[in-house]
């Protein structure tokens, strides 16, 4: 039996999370990391490089708390609702408060950040891909280079390898070594795992190796790279959880009106991360009629049998 | 709430005529990567009457889909339960966009150009822009290699410009025959846009590669489409008029698709 990462929230962000770091916290739609995003605001973090494909709420959250210097993105919108208004303010120069620095954007197309994490996680020193031909997109960002083929005369594109500091992924179960299983959509969260120095996986449920070992193939992350546990249930609300939680729609058309305003926006803030100590003081906030709500009918997979050999 | 009688309910709303003209578009497709709001019910609509053999495909990475409820982003987990196959998104954008799987794509924008090219990135100069817009996403690499792309959306004279701020999805770039040139010796999949379908009506591309008004939908007028273009629109010799939504397309889209009203008010 293998030592047990488990740590509180605090301590994973307190140990791993260091000013300046590029942290990517990923999850497409599916299992995005809020409580690891407002305890990196709760600890007042410094100058980060924020990287995912699609910001979401929760960045611009954190970029609202002031917690980045820098984003790195492919799709900047809140999904099915509109814009990202906090981050927006600080890309759009006629929205900017005075004196505030612009945030510093790195853009690509989701097939490009996709093939960074890969580059990153391969250790590889770029990725060819098929696209951003005859777009504006090379000229907005230098690091998105022709590249031709060594095989041919073929001209394609080439992104470089995208390497996080701290990669943070949240998911249904692991064991107390970080083995971790995900089902329903997967992003690029094994991607971004693998090309990070440091991982952090939140579950919704820590488990005993054992179930773990009884599916190897839904194991994405191996506790081989992982540094930290944290065992938090609801951790990824408003977004959701497949099979434990739906999203809270609500919540996502209720932060359009509010990222409008900056006020509205720092008073949310206090409310809801500096005044609490924790997700569990935040589920609480939350109430259980709010959750009940996001409650899912159940529809479990059929079950495979790995064979016995001796 | 005003005492005077409300006006008679029209039939279906401009919403409803370009969902139904979308979804007779997709009439013998096979797999088409799908977006949310208007395209997500066009080709939920196509299933259900003109293309049932359609498979849906998610950019969160899900190949046939089967959504029980109007998917409210793009990575709804409706589009999961009970779909063939889930993939990371490396795999669907690698294996299945970009092998050349794909054989149609559905974008919007905050801009088009008169040749179909497609701006979702900024208002503006990209470094200090008025408007700062989601991105490509995968709009950029979905133009340059799903087969064909429909795009959709609603006519007005800042939308349909002379010139798009930014190119974020190539269209028939400065004109077809350049266009196809760059194609062929780039190996891209796509063939470029193939519709464009507003709320006034039915666009196809011409052999300049221009978009050419070809069906006007009941209700809209040529001064009307006029007005919303910033260009001296072409205008088909052989214009049809879209025949209105049947009851049935109504039906499917108000009672199975968007009950809410979500995208159809």
């Amino acid at each position: 039996m293998s030592t047990s990462k488990v740590v509180s929230m605090h301590g994973a962000v307190a140990d791993l999370v260091r000013n300046g770091d590029t942290v990517a916290i990923e999850g497409f739609t599916h299992l995005i990391g809020f409580s690891a995003g407002h305890e990196i605001i709760r600890q007042r973090k410094r100058d980060l490089v924020l990287a995912r494909m699609t910001p979401d709420v929760i960045y611009d959250q954190m970029i609202a708390g002031g917690v980045a210097r820098k984003l790195i993105f492919s799709w900047l919108g809140n999904p099915g609702v509109g814009g990202l208004n906090a981050i927006r303010r600080r890309i759009e120069p006629a929205s900017l408060a005075p004196g505030q620095t612009p945030l510093e954007i790195e853009e690509y197309s989701h097939f490009g950040m996709v093939s960074r994490y890969t580059a990153g996680a391969a250790g590889l020193p770029f990725m060819p891909l098929r696209s951003y031909f005859e777009t504006d997109l090379p000229k907005a960002n230098p690091l998105i280079r022709p590249i031709r083929s060594p095989f041919s005369d073929e001209v394609i594109y080439a992104v470089p390898p995208l390497n996080p500091d701290v990669a943070i992924i949240h998911a249904q179960r692991a064991d107390a070594s970080g083995n971790t299983q995900v089902w329903g959509l997967l992003g690029c969260q094994k991607e971004a795992a693998f090309a990070a120095d440091r991982v952090i996986i939140v579950v919704e449920e820590l488990v005993d190796e054992a179930v773990v070992r009884a599916d190897p193939n839904r194991t994405i992350i191996p506790g081989l790279i992982v540094d930290a546990v944290v065992v938090e249930p609801y951790g990824a609300h408003p977004s959701y959880v497949q099979g434990a939680y739906d999203r809270d729609n609500r919540f996502y058309l209720d932060w359009d009106p509010i990222s409008r305003d900056e006020s509205a926006v720092q008073q949310w803030l206090k409310d809801w991360v500096y005044d609490l100590p924790d997700r569990a003081a935040y589920v609480a906030k939350l109430g259980a009629e709010r959750i009940a709500t996001l409650q899912p009918g159940s529809a479990p997979s059929g079950s495979v049998d790995y064979g016995e050999y001796r | 709430m005003s005492d005077t009688a409300p006006a008679p309910a029209p039939a279906f709303s401009r919403s409803e005529m370009m969902i139904v003209a979308a979804a007779r578009e997709l009439a013998g497709q096979r797999v088409c990567f799908v977006g949310v709001g208007l395209p997500n019910i066009a080709v939920n609509l196509a299933k259900r009457t003109v293309a049932p053999e359609l498979e849906l495909v998610y950019e969160a990475g899900v190949f046939g889909a089967q959504p029980a409820r109007l998917p409210l982003s793009i990575g709804d987990p409706t589009i999961v339960t009970g779909a063939t196959a889930v993939v990371s998104m490396f795999e669907l954008f690698a294996f299945y966009l970009q092998r050349g799987l794909i054989d149609v794509g559905f974008l919007g924008a905050a801009q088009i150009d008169r040749f179909g090219n497609l701006n979702s990135t900024v208002i503006g100069p990209y470094d200090a822009p008025k408007t700062r817009l989601p991105g490509s996403g995968g709009a950029c690499e979905i133009a340059i290699n799903a087969k064909n792309v429909f795009v959709i959306m609603r006519q007005s004279a800042r939308s349909f410009v002379n010139e798009i701020d930014f190119r974020t999805s190539p269209g028939n770039l400065g004109g077809a025959q350049e266009a196809e040139a760059i194609r062929r010796a780039g190996g891209w999949n796509g063939r470029g846009p193939s519709v464009v379908v507003t709320d006034l009506g039915i666009w196809h591309f011409d052999e300049t590669g221009e978009m050419r008004l070809d069906s006007l939908h009941p209700g809209a007028t040529l001064d009307e489409v006029r007005a919303t273009i910033a260009w001296e629109p072409k205008i088909s010799p052989h214009l049809q008029a879209t025949p209105a939504p049947t009851s049935e397309e109504l039906r499917l889209v108000r009672e199975e698709l968007d009950p809410g009203g979500v995208y159809t008010k």
